[in-house]
């Protein structure tokens, strides 16, 4: 500690350790915080549904998503990146996902949302198995902080059916 | 900057910042905002490196006081005398 250089150097160093330390306390302040999300989701249409030339089945859906996920937020909490997934069985894979929808909620104002929107992302099977299927819409998501620990959960809403017949 | 004063600067810095560490947690934490944590701290570390980085006076406030080099004629170097040798010859001997 005898030169300005040297001083300057702890400082510096002990500076960024404690910085270090404080957002490991940051980061482990959010496990004090339990969230208790909510969703709703309605699938209020059909827009098509339809089989591909090439044999995979698509459908095309209107959906209407509610969703209060105001307590995934913290003060360590940067964003909130959130997705529907559709997800069923089929004979050959026990499961499939598949993304219809997704957004970045950027702070908690955001957080309580209600949207009307048909299909994102396109709902195509892997092959013809979607008609009459029972599936699953999934919201999960993906709550990004400041610092640290990335937590990851998801609501499944169960009990949804494709139609029987193309359209 | 003397020696006390360099142990007084690390005692400082090491104070200091700590202390400003543990209000911008508990601040920040408590109004619920990251960013004012971090604004507390860089202020801290900003004031801490204006107190115990410059060479302030207070840090030189016990120096080294060396002796004159008047005192060197005064009490001339010890030197390795003949007859000490010759008594430990003496104690071998017997």
């Amino acid at each position: 500690m005898h030169s300005f250089g040297q001083r300057a150097n702890a400082i510096i160093t002990f500076s960024l350790t404690i910085v270090a330390v404080i957002c490991s306390l940051a980061s482990f302040s959010d496990n004090f915080n339990t969230p208790s999300p909510t969703a709703e989701i309605e699938v209020s249409n059909f827009n098509w549904f339809q089989k591909q030339r090439n044999g995979n089945d698509e459908v095309s859906l209107t959906l209407n998503i509610s969703a209060d996920l105001q307590s995934l937020f913290t003060w360590n909490t940067k964003q909130v990146f959130v997705f529907l997934a559709a997800e069923y069985e089929t004979p050959q894979n026990a499961l499939n996902q598949i993304s219809l929808w997704d957004a970045i909620i950027p702070s908690k104002e955001h957080a309580k949302f209600w949207i009307h929107t048909s299909n994102k992302y396109r709902f195509i099977d892997q092959g013809s198995n979607l008609r009459g299927k029972e599936y699953n819409l999934t919201l999960h998501w993906h709550v990004m902080p400041k610092t640290g620990k990335m937590f990851a959960d998801k609501i499944v809403k169960t009990g949804y059916r494709l139609p029987e017949e193309y359209r | 900057m003397d020696w006390q004063g360099q142990k007084l600067a690390e005692k400082l810095m090491e104070i200091f910042l700590v202390a400003f560490a543990i209000v911008a947690f508990v601040v920040g934490y408590s109004i619920g905002s990251f960013q004012t944590m971090l604004l507390i701290y860089a202020a801290g570390v900003l004031l801490t490196t204006l107190v115990t980085v410059p060479n302030w006076p207070f840090f030189n406030r016990h120096p080294l006081n060396w002796l004159d080099p008047s005192e060197v004629e005064r009490h001339p170097k010890p030197q390795p005398t003949a007859a000490h040798s010759s008594k430990k010859k003496a104690t071998k001997q017997k």
